[in-house]
Order: structure tokens, then sequence, then C-alpha cells
């Protein structure tokens, strides 16, 4: 290949990278000003109590057996781990210590936001694409309402209430998961692993891990939404959106666990 | 003339990444007609009733509606002519999760402080206005085509607008309910005065109900006149048109 040919072809990619940093800033400032605008629509709409506790119904309570499945199962497997790894120090009472704060700190807010994610996320991207493609979202609009204040804030709410209480049986099923199988496997007396945890885990511990939840539950709907208001191409496109919502919410909660941490550990 | 002129369109483009759909439409509706848009799909007559409430905004020229610019209103200024001029979508775009009822008194629920057995009796008022009495309970879904359509009108006369704007009110249906929607069209604005705004490319419809036609061609208005005018005009896109040939010209075009 001449010189000639190969100014044009690099001018392609520098051009295609690009398109694609300006579409990407673009999605990141499009997500911001629908976060900025359910905050408009929180300040000025009449509290949608009605339509929050039918989300918090959809989101919250149809969530619990999911959570409660990888709770118990979490518990039971970190036991177990740990209580192999405890004995080559000669600690294996103690497994109830690092079960607990592993639960509360990190697994029971982290495991919950992931598997509600994956389920609400997609659920709210199906649900608010098909209203898209089908012109439910400008029919909302055209009937001079704000689809921001009908869809998303109802959704942003039920999110963030919902996701601490389940963070909160997450950790309690977890811990009891452990228990059980500390019991059966290394015969550890369920009071005295009791005891262990009570003895190590902190109301900061309990605390730092729940009060991450309430911004991946915020996180999770918005970007659900997002996604769903999005949508366009028909059918393949909720599709779509709803693979990306799933993505975008588990990266999202993984990447503000860090910094939301790291908040905690500075304050 | 012009003070009766209820909305109107200058010089209205809109393209969609490349695709320039719009390339300057002129287009003023009056009050008390009704006022068809003729077009082959995807020649941007739907993307030309958007612009009409601001659900899509031109990317140059303007937009007139009761003598307010709105291209560059926000969404909270429009609900002033939301409220006035109601659109009749497509797929009749009604809400999957309510019911039929429910569907007619949202618009009322949203902009009118009416005690339940107020909204009740004008929900009944506009099921009884397209023949859909009885259906309160249903779910949309339980609904055929037809009745979907017309649960959509009674939706869109809730609030007893000033302007019917209708999105392929026909497409899809069978005979029946073709020439009963067509009826609707022609009975509600007998019966409230109402100034309606066709988009189809259907032209039994057209010509059963218009006062006045435009043809779309190319994100232009290729000709308008009277119902009586264009029928028999001589123009050649007219022609082809009303003839159904078939038109190289326009950009396969859908939006969803």
């Amino acid at each position: 290949m001449s010189a000639s040919q190969q100014e044009p072809e690099a001018e392609r990619v520098v051009a295609g990278v690009g398109d694609r940093v300006l579409e990407v800033l673009d999605t990141f400032g499009d997500f911001a000003l629908l976060i900025a605008s359910t905050f408009r629509a929180a300040l000025r709409a009449r509290f949608p109590a009605l339509e929050i506790l039918r989300q918090l119904e959809a989101i919250g309570a149809r969530s619990t057996t999911i959570v409660l499945i990888t709770a118990l199962f979490t518990g039971m497997v970190l036991a177990l781990q740990t209580g192999i790894a405890l004995a080559r120090f000669g600690a294996k009472p103690y497994v109830g210590s690092v079960v607990g704060l592993s639960l509360a700190r990190e697994l029971g807010p982290v495991l919950t936001a992931l598997m509600v994610g994956g389920r609400v996320g997609a659920g709210i991207a199906a649900e608010i694409g098909s209203m898209r493609v089908t012109e439910q979202i400008d029919a909302i609009r055209s009937m001079g309402a704000d689809p921001v204040q009908k869809l998303v804030l109802p959704r942003v709410l039920a999110a963030t209430i919902a996701l601490p209480l389940l963070t909160v049986l997450a950790n309690v099923l977890g811990i009891a998961g452990g228990m059980l199988l500390a019991q059966a496997q290394f015969g550890i007396d369920p009071s005295f692993y009791l005891q262990t945890i009570t003895s190590t885990v902190t109301m900061d511990d309990f605390v730092s891990g729940v009060f991450k939840t309430f911004f991946f539950g915020a996180l999770i709907a918005w970007v659900g939404c997002f996604a769903g208001l999005r949508t366009t191409g028909g059918t393949v496109g909720v599709g779509r959106q709803t693979t990306r919502a799933v993505v975008a919410a588990s990266i999202g909660v993984l990447i503000t666990d860090f910094f939301l941490t790291q908040l905690w550990v500075l304050l | 003339m012009s003070e009766n002129v209820l909305i109107e369109l200058v010089k209205v483009e809109k393209a969609f990444g490349r695709l320039q759909v719009l390339r300057g439409v002129d287009l003023q509706i009056q009050e008390g007609e009704t006022f068809t848009i003729l077009g082959g799909s995807g020649s941007g007559k739907s993307v030309c009733l958007k612009h009409m409430i601001g659900l899509l905004r031109a990317d140059r020229g303007a937009v007139r509606v009761f003598g307010e610019e709105i291209t560059r209103a926000s969404e909270p200024a429009l609900v002033p002519i939301r409220t006035a001029v109601s659109m009749i979508f497509q797929g009749a775009a009604l809400f999957d999760s309510l019911t039929a009822f429910e569907n007619v008194a949202y618009p009322l629920r949203e902009h009118r402080r009416w005690d339940e057995a107020r909204i009740a009796a004008r929900v009944r008022e506009c099921l009884a206005a397209v023949g859909l009495e009885g259906v309160e309970r249903k779910m949309p879904a339980e609904l055929s085509g037809g009745m979907r359509k017309r649960l959509g009108v009674a939706r869109g006369i809730a609030l007893e607008p000033r302007v019917i704007l209708y999105d392929e009110p026909t497409t899809g249906l069978d005979p029946a309910n073709q020439r009963r929607i067509g009826e609707l069209i022609r009975s509600l604005q007998k019966g409230l005065g109402v100034t309606s705004v066709v988009v189809t490319h259907e032209l039994e419809l057209c010509f059963s109900v218009s006062d006045r036609v435009a043809l779309l061609k190319q994100g232009r208005i290729a000709a308008e006149g009277s119902a009586e005018s264009m029928q028999h005009s001589d123009h050649p896109d007219v022609r082809a048109f009303l003839s159904g040939e078939r038109d190289a010209g326009d950009v396969g075009f859908e939006r969803r």
C-alpha cells in the first residue's frame, strides 16, 4: 500500500474513534440529564404514593426469592471456604466472624444489587422499551404528562427503598446459611457461631454495607429506565436495550461499590 | 384569513442522523377544517404530525400553534398546547397496564381536578361517542384492532380538544372498520367543531373526510388544494400517487 492510500485509512480510524468517544460522552450526558429531570419531577410532582407501592411490589417483594436463595447459598459456601482456610491457622471456630463481616460489609449488598440489577434492570428496560416502541411514551407526552414523573420517579424511589430492605434480609439469611453449614460440617455450636458474629461485626460494618445499597437501588432503576427510554428499532431494539441495561447495571454496581466503600473509609 | 390559522409549519426541516426526512415543509391548518396530508410510507407524514405538538423538534424552520412558536418551547411550556391539540396514534398507543376506562380517564386525571363521578361520566360519554359502551373493565389486549383504535380516539377527545391529529387512523383495519373510523372523524368535526389533521396513504379515507389535501413527497409539499381540486388535479405527482404508480423517489423510511 502506498503512502497516499494509508493516510485516508488512518484518518478514517481516527474519525471512527472520535465518533465513538463523542457517542459515549453523549450517552453519559443524557444519563445525567435523566437524573436531573428526575429530581426536578420529584420537586414538582404530587408524591406518587400508589405507584410507588405498586413498584415496591414489583421491584422489592418479587425479588425476595432470588435474593434469599442467593444469600443462603452464599452464606453456606462462605462458611465452607473460610472453615477450610481458617483450619490452617487453627482458627476454625471463628468461621462466624469472617462470614458475618464479609456479608455485612460487602457480599450482602453487592450480591443483592447484582441479582436485583439483573432482574429489575431487565424488567424496567423491557417494559419502558416496549412502551417506547408502541408510542406509549409519546402518548404520555402528547397528553401533556411527563414520562419521567410518571415512570422514572416511582421506579427510582421504589428501588431506593427496596434494595436496603432486601440487603438486610440477605445479611440475615446468609448468616443463617453459614450457621447451618458450620454446625453440620465443622460441628460449631450455633450459639457460639452467633456469639463470634456479635463480638466481631459492629454497627459500623453493618451500616457501611447498607448505606451503599441506597445508591445501588437508584442506579439500577435509572439505568433500566434510561435504556428503556432510548429504545429504537422495534422489538429487536427492546431486546438489545434490555441486555444493555443488565450489563450497565451490573458494571455500574461494581464500580460505584468501590468508590462508595472508599468514601465510607475516608469519612 | 391568517386569523384563523391554528397550526402553521414554515420551512420545517428535520433529519434523523444522516437521513433528511423533512426538507422544508410549509403548511397552514385553518380552524374547523379537516386537512389531510397524503403520502407514501416513508414520505415523512407522521414526522410532520409529531412536530405539531412538539413530540419532535424541527432542526430548522418554525412551527406555530395558536400563533405561538413551539420549536424551542420547554416540555412544561407545551402542556397548554398538548391539552388543546390531541394526537391519535397509529397503533393507538394505549396503556397496556390500564383498563379501557383508566386509559380514557388518564388525561382527565392529569389535567382536571374532578371527582370520580364526574370523571366516570365523562369517560362513559367519550366511549359512547366512539361506539364502545360496556368495555370499561376490559384491558386493551382483550380488544380487537378496530376497537383499540376507537378507544384511542375516545382517550384523544376526553379533554375536548380544539384540534385532533390522526396518525394513519385506518391502517391495518378491515373495510368496515375503516369506514367506521372515517364516519367518526366526520362526526367529531361536525358535532364538536374540531379541526382535524389526518395523515394517511388511503385515498378512500382521504377523499371522504377532507376539506383540503396536501401531498407530501420527498420531504416537501408537492401539491396542495381542496379535496375536489386534488382529486382532479393534473399535477404529475398527484396523478402518480392517485393512480398508485410506484414511486422510486421515496426513501424507505420507517420510524418507530
